[in-house]
């Protein structure tokens, strides 16, 4: 799984994602979610780490099911005091949680565990705006720097018995903490630039890493077009639920 | 606040995405070569500023800050919070692939306004501009909570009151976030007012 042509998992990935989201009916989404479980299983990512992910990412997905049953208008199946769910609402919220998780799975399958670097590299082969990419691989290069700088400043906050509370003086340390990141960012931003300058950059990246496609890519891409059509008419064949 | 993959509808969905390619598209046509370092550093600090969690009450609020990036950064927000997105998508699973137009709208738009709505305010000195750095703040919050909702109630009318509860959770953080970008504000105009040259161009 991780030796394939980023470019062909990026494309996949894509197309699937797209997919999912329109998909109206429960077959499709469902067929979906066992695709993407195979790939993650092909991935061999550590289940512990993946299934505490999906959890943290669902939050979204369990506010929705607190709110959309009591809501959704249609026949009531369920009476709890004032409250009472509907069965629409129920499916709905169900068709919901059935396709977000498919595509945050196939996401963490096939790009996430492309590195980001590769994965900058990818799109601009991909064609997609030269500045763009280079915006996605200086914000990532940097990104762990600022965390970095982030932690030795609330360390220094704490050392100095700084306890976050409600009030202003807590909102204006944060807000200062919050400042004095973006300062060393346009200091550092600065002295980037000036040594690229010195080492001749002219608005190109050289990467010594060139990708080939081979014949395994081919035949992923090729049984990945065949699931998804596979999918398509699925979704065009089932019934709508609600 | 960012949706999740597989709750909007494929019309919301294209929507978001054709205006996130248009801002995008205006964010890069006015980001030079030379600027690219300078935008994308900044992101990051960005990035890693909206990681803080600054506590209300018994709850938590994570910072966004998306009217002070409009401030500083002007359209170039539209493609660096794009970025901040699919990273966010990518490192954490937060949001996804099919919404990431629809989350850079509702967070870049905002910020693109209180550029052009509050940089006249700003440019003066005292109150004026203390309190236009205060509205931008509340702005950038309000407008994209109002975004966030509008994309769910278009989706269908189920969503009236989830739409209803987001932008209800949004008022806490509004007015924090005003009073943090105030702050901030005034600390960058005393230390290091080059800066905010870009409400002056």
């Amino acid at each position: 799984m991780h030796r394939l042509d980023p470019r062909g998992k990026i494309v996949v990935a894509g197309l699937f994602a797209v997919l999912m989201a329109v998909s109206k009916s429960y077959v499709a989404p469902l067929a979906g979610l066992a695709l993407a479980l195979i790939c993650l299983a092909l991935a061999r990512l550590p289940l512990k780490k993946v299934i505490a992910r999906l959890l943290a990412v669902n939050s979204f997905i369990f506010f929705l099911w607190f709110v959309l049953p009591l809501t959704y208008p249609g026949d009531v199946v369920w009476h709890f005091g004032p409250l009472s769910a509907t069965r629409q609402g129920l499916v709905f919220t169900g068709l919901i949680t059935l396709k977000s998780n498919a595509i945050i799975i196939a996401l963490i399958a096939l790009v996430a565990t492309v590195p980001i670097v590769t994965l900058g590299q990818a799109m601009h082969d991909l064609r997609l705006p030269d500045k763009l990419c280079h915006l996605l691989l200086f914000t990532y290069r940097y990104l762990y720097v600022f965390e970095q700088e982030y932690h030795r400043l609330v360390q220094a906050m704490k050392i100095r018995g700084f306890q976050p509370r409600t009030d202003l003086h807590t909102y204006r340390s944060y807000a200062y903490l919050a400042a004095m990141l973006l300062v060393r960012s346009y200091d550092r931003a600065d002295r980037v630039f000036q040594a690229m300058l010195c080492r001749g950059f002219h608005g190109v990246f050289y990467s010594l890493r060139t990708f080939s496609w081979q014949r395994r890519d081919g035949i992923f891409v090729m049984m990945a077009m065949v699931a998804l059509a596979e999918l398509l008419y699925l979704e065009w064949r089932m019934p709508n639920l609600l | 606040m960012h949706i999740s993959e597989g709750v909007l509808s494929p019309a919301v969905l294209g929507g978001g995405a054709a205006l996130a390619v248009v801002g995008c598209a205006i964010g890069l046509k006015k980001l030079d070569y030379e600027a690219i370092p300078r935008v994308a550093i900044l992101s990051a600090a960005f990035f890693v500023a909206s990681l803080i969690h600054v506590p209300v009450g018994p709850v938590g609020a994570h910072l966004v800050l998306n009217g002070l990036m409009g401030l500083l950064l002007g359209w170039m927000a539209f493609p660096a919070i794009l970025i901040a997105l699919f990273l966010q998508a990518l490192l954490f699973q937060f949001g996804g692939l099919t919404v990431l137009g629809v989350n850079t709208v509702t967070m870049a738009a905002p910020a693109v306004i209180c550029f052009y709505a509050y940089r006249g305010l700003l440019r003066r000195q005292g109150m004026p501009a203390a309190m236009a750095a205060f509205a931008c703040g509340v702005t950038g919050i309000l407008l994209s909570g109002l975004l966030v909702a509008t994309a769910l109630i278009t989706t269908g009318q189920a969503f009236l009151q989830v739409a209803e509860l987001v932008l209800l959770a949004h008022i806490p953080v509004m007015i924090i976030e005003g009073i943090i970008t105030l702050f901030i504000f005034r600390f960058l105009k005393k230390v290091r007012p080059e800066m905010l040259e870009g409400i002056y161009a």
